[in-house]
């Protein structure tokens, strides 16, 4: 007997298509990226109106964290060599006993947040492994014992050198109190810094407000 | 589409006796290939830091000891405003009373109003002289740019204030056009009032605002 053969469909569908899409997301995330700088710790920044762009680089970088502990970074990816006169001139004249190595270590090492009499310990270990070391924070409370004021005075004079303008940034948790932002405040003044850049993210302008209007004029006039 | 033609072009007649060689598919199963592309695609999702920071400039004046160097600021126009525990705001207009009549109690969304307020009678009451002049020439005729001259706020966070609470009321000045503001310390008999105050707080400590 001869049957009508019904055309058998296959159940598995065409993943071509999606397999584009999927490459086509992909790469554009690839190119987009922007890899989060390796951190000791997580900060979460407050607010503010501000639109100014962060300085990629030429900055020194004070970060407090929530627990009130401070990290002390240089940003000069340009010039590594900044960085290792700066480690130098520290084992110099505090005489920390750091070997060639350690001091090299520092070079690749993204921040610091040791007092001076751990920093050997601290270098001792590879850079790629520091962030799962627990890190004490720099020295702020007193006058006498500010470390920080010390690491900016060498670095500012390391920048000096290069005949670049740096910026100085602080980068401070929502919760970190008020107290240790005046000590670092205070530590940039030592050395006759006044003007810095809080690194915040970026948030709306309350409409009605003094601001609101000013900026609603600028985009007139542009 | 993009699939590959199956055998083909092998036309030429084959004994009886032989076996048909099995055709293989040449159709890749793709699935593999899509896992791990979606794997990557969740892997730079989370790596990615799509919202960039931005920066907010904080001139500090140089400290000195010396009084002529001290700005001083008119009554009539100060307002400090103080930050205190849990994201509470106390300020007072002019100089603290005796009594702490003019201490009152405020948050981070209420003291816009104040600051707007207090600048409007700043500006309301503001005498007209020579000088006005030339800060007009100097801003293209921006009057506000004189009248509200006298507008000082100083900020004093106590030791309880978050860098949070720091950074906003800093912000809140650019928000307002406060031109002039300063942070400074607080005063012992501030402190102490602020912690008369916290101090009669019951938990929850929002519940405790006083009404003044």
């Amino acid at each position: 007997m001869p049957s009508v053969k019904m055309p058998k469909k296959s159940t598995a569908t065409d993943m071509t298509p999606f397999v584009d899409v999927a490459f086509l997301i992909l790469s554009f995330f690839m190119l987009a990226t922007k890899f989060k700088p390796p951190e000791p710790v997580e900060i979460t920044t407050p607010n503010s109106v501000s639109t100014k762009a962060l300085p990629e680089n030429d900055a020194i970088l004070v970060t407090l964290d929530s627990a009130g502990r401070v990290y002390f970074s240089m940003q000069a990816e340009k010039d590594p060599m900044l960085k290792y006169t700066v480690i130098k001139n520290m084992n110099d004249t505090r005489q920390l006993g750091l070997t060639e190595a350690e001091m090299k270590n520092f070079v690749k090492t993204t921040s610091v947040g040791v007092p001076f009499s751990q920093l050997k310990q601290l270098l001792a270990i590879p850079a790629e492994d520091q962030r799962n070391v627990k890190q004490a924070g720099i020295p702020i409370k007193d006058s006498a014992s500010n470390e920080l004021t010390y690491w900016i005075r060498d670095a500012v004079n390391a920048f000096a050198s290069s005949q670049k303008k740096i910026n100085y940034l602080i980068k401070g948790d929502n919760n970190a109190k008020y107290p240790q932002f005046k000590e670092i405040l205070n530590s940039f003044k030592r050395n006759d810094i006044y003007k810095f850049q809080l690194i915040t993210a970026v948030e709306d302008v309350p409409a009605g407000t003094e601001l609101s209007k000013e900026r609603a004029g600028q985009g007139v006039k542009k | 589409m993009a699939s590959i033609e199956e055998g083909g072009g092998d036309s030429h007649k084959k004994g009886r006796g032989v076996k048909k060689a099995k055709r293989l598919s040449t159709r890749v199963d793709m699935t593999p290939m899509v896992d791990l592309g979606f794997l990557l695609i969740t892997f730079f999702i989370f790596t990615t830091t799509m919202s960039t920071p931005s920066t907010m400039d904080l001139f500090m004046p140089k400290d000195t000891n010396k009084d002529e160097d001290q700005n001083k600021a008119k009554e009539s126009g100060a307002l400090t405003i103080m930050l205190g525990k849990n994201n509470v705001v106390y300020y007072y207009e002019g100089q603290l009373a005796p009594d702490a009549a003019n201490f009152k109690t405020s948050n981070f969304k209420d003291i816009r109003a104040e600051i707007i307020s207090k600048r409007k009678d700043v500006i309301a009451t503001h005498q007209h002289d020579a000088s006005c002049e030339k800060t007009w020439a100097k801003y293209n005729g921006d009057k506000n740019s004189c009248l509200d001259r006298d507008f000082v706020v100083v900020i004093k966070p106590d030791p309880d204030a978050t860098y949070k609470n720091t950074v906003d009321i800093l912000d809140e000045m650019t928000i307002n056009g406060v031109k002039r503001f300063a942070m400074v310390d607080l005063f012992p008999q501030e402190l102490e009032l602020i912690q008369k105050t916290e101090g009669t707080y019951v938990a929850p400590p929002a519940a405790a605002a006083p009404a003044k």
